[in-house]
């Protein structure tokens, strides 16, 4: 299931502001991939390029190359669709869709792309909110609209509805950076599950978080504002916390600044 | 609250100086200060309430005053079965009653056809333009929808006159009337429309684009699905702006006294055209008492129009 990112020498341009410069790295599968730095360095703008969703934005163009294992992810035949598919995303603040019951959004991707078999829309249901941690939680109330659920259940939904749809990587962008601790506990817990089965990448601004649940870790930092942000290193995530090779990784960590 | 500051005062000079409050002797005295803004805020604050209340009654003074008027002078004819059966055919101004069951279907089928144009066109247009569109096409659209919404009837009546009747050679009907309904619900139904749009959140698209969904099913079963409660209130404004309308009437559709349910041929009988009728013989009693009857009618229709459009909103409105 799980498939190899591989980006080279990537620059993000939102209109004419270069956002990010020559990111290169690798994402290994079934590993969970943090990305740390300060605000406005561009890790959010990365993870974004991996699977499309800067184009959502007006201006939002990519120069460089990005690999799923061997299918090149901006391929002129290459669909933005098909690559959301493939890697899914959760967001920031959870954003179930308020129309919909909980049934309904886990089974929203699979819907709205055309599948109405009930008993495989069952199936899957079931077996993503119990991958997302949810299922003990929710299963007697599953009609019950998803805006109803806690900040820290919403989010675990958002988690079943992107896993539902069978993506080989999932993004998230700090999931957990609204929620409280024991939420936060809970979504640590299960990407720490979900890795066996997915490609991770998580973008954060909590380091103790990239330290207890990343294998590996890549720092971005910027020179100065309306500078683009670029990668400084990305290393095992040990060795980031406790070797880092370059300084600035060291001053970051260590609360010097940032 | 102003009289338990004034009691204080007194105390507080007397208390001596090394028994000042936790807050020091400049804590003291802030906390006396805050006395004297708190005591304006308040006076402000009944003076904002009288002048709030004020303005809600001047502008109730009309309405109130409307529906009495209306509802004294007509509620009695609306009690009669013929009024909802009859039509006013061999009915004089000087003779009593008759039905308005023709004018009130064909009010019905005008402003039914006039819907059925204006609110695919005025959605689609809604849609490009919050969800689609940019640029100098964009800014086009919009700025023409911003003329259109301050036409005045009357040249939207005029102008459907000179292509339908003088251009193309067709006859006044029912349905040139509605094209110029059309004309003047567009723009309310794009511009509610488009603010129900904008009202949901960038997110909601972002989830949905990121399971992989198109952007038109997107569209289509996220976003006006979300803002679903919004459009319809939207639509039935539009509605009950264009019911009452009359200029378009007046030049577009004739009134007939007969049942007439062929929107494409001949006279059509509206409600507004109905209440003109016998304005005309306005010094008859009869014919006033019609007037006034024809008018509650076309209120209530409006009011259960609206009533409607609440229970299809409560019914597909997002629930917690």
């Amino acid at each position: 299931m799980a498939k190899r990112i591989d980006v080279t020498d990537l620059n993000v341009y939102y209109g004419s502001f270069k956002a990010v410069e020559g990111v290169s790295m690798t994402v290994e599968p079934r590993s969970v991939t943090a990305f740390i730095g300060p605000s406005g360095c561009g890790k959010s703008t990365f993870l974004r390029t991996l699977n499309r969703m800067h184009e959502v934005i007006p201006g939002g163009r990519v120069e460089g190359k990005v690999m799923l294992d061997d299918q090149d992810l901006y391929a002129p035949s290459m669909d933005p669709v098909t690559v959301r598919r493939t890697i899914g995303m959760v967001f920031q603040r959870p954003n179930p869709f308020p129309t919909m019951s909980i049934y309904d959004n886990v089974a929203a991707g699979l819907r709205l792309n055309g599948v109405k078999n009930k008993k495989t829309l069952d199936g899957i249901v079931e077996s993503s909110l119990k991958g997302a941690n949810l299922w003990t939680e929710v299963k007697d109330r599953l009609n019950k609209p998803g805006a109803g659920l806690s900040g820290g259940q919403q989010q675990r939904l958002c988690i079943a509805r992107a896993i539902a749809v069978q993506p080989q990587v999932l993004l998230m962008d700090e999931p957990c950076s609204a929620l409280d601790p024991i939420s936060t506990l809970a979504i640590e817990d299960l990407i720490n599950e979900l890795k066996s089965e997915f490609t991770i990448v998580i973008v954060t601004h909590n380091m103790q978080q990239a330290a207890r649940v990343s294998d590996r870790t890549a720092f971005f930092n910027l020179k100065a504002t309306g500078e683009p942000g670029r990668l400084i290193e990305i290393d095992d995530t040990t060795r980031i916390f406790n070797n880092p090779s370059e300084q600035s990784t060291e001053d970051y960590i260590s609360g010097r600044f940032g | 609250m102003s009289a338990i500051t004034d009691e204080r005062r007194p105390d507080d000079a007397s208390v001596p100086d090394d028994a000042t409050p936790p807050g020091g002797r400049q804590g003291r005295d802030a906390l006396r200060q805050m006395g004297s803004p708190h005591r304006a805020r308040n006076v402000k604050d009944v003076i904002a309430r009288v002048v709030m209340w004020f303005c809600f009654f001047l502008a109730m003074i009309p309405l109130v005053w409307i529906l009495w008027t209306v509802i004294s002078k007509g509620a009695h004819l609306l009690g009669s079965m013929e009024w909802w059966t009859g039509n006013q055919r061999n009915i004089n101004s000087d003779d009593a009653g008759g039905g308005a069951r023709h004018a009130i279907e064909g009010t019905l089928q005008m402003v039914g056809m006039t819907a059925l144009i204006a609110v695919p066109i005025g959605i689609f247009t809604a849609v490009y333009l919050v969800e689609y569109g940019r640029g100098k096409l964009a800014r086009a659209i919009s700025f023409t929808v911003d003329i259109l919404s301050g036409v005045p009837s009357i040249v939207a009546a005029l102008f459907i006159y000179a292509v339908w009747v003088t251009t193309f050679g067709l006859s006044r009907s029912g349905f040139a009337a509605a094209l110029a309904l059309v004309l003047l619900m567009i723009p309310v139904v794009v511009r509610s429309t488009e603010e129900m749009l904008k009202l949901v959140p960038n997110e909601l698209r972002e989830a949905a684009y990121a399971l992989g969904v198109p952007k038109w099913v997107t569209v289509v079963k996220v976003v006006l699905r979300t803002a679903f409660s919004g459009i319809i209130t939207g639509v039935l404004l539009g509605i009950a702006r264009v019911m009452g309308e009359t200029a378009p009437l007046l030049i577009l559709a004739p009134y007939t006294k007969n049942f007439q349910r062929d929107l494409f041929n001949g006279n059509f009988p509206t409600l507004p055209m109905m209440i003109n009728q016998d304005r005309g013989d306005f010094a008859l009693a009869t014919a006033a008492e019609r007037m006034w009857a024809a008018a509650l009618t076309l209120i209530i229709l409006v009011l259960l129009l609206n009533i409607i459009g609440r229970v299809i909103a409560y019914f597909g409105s997002v629930k917690k």
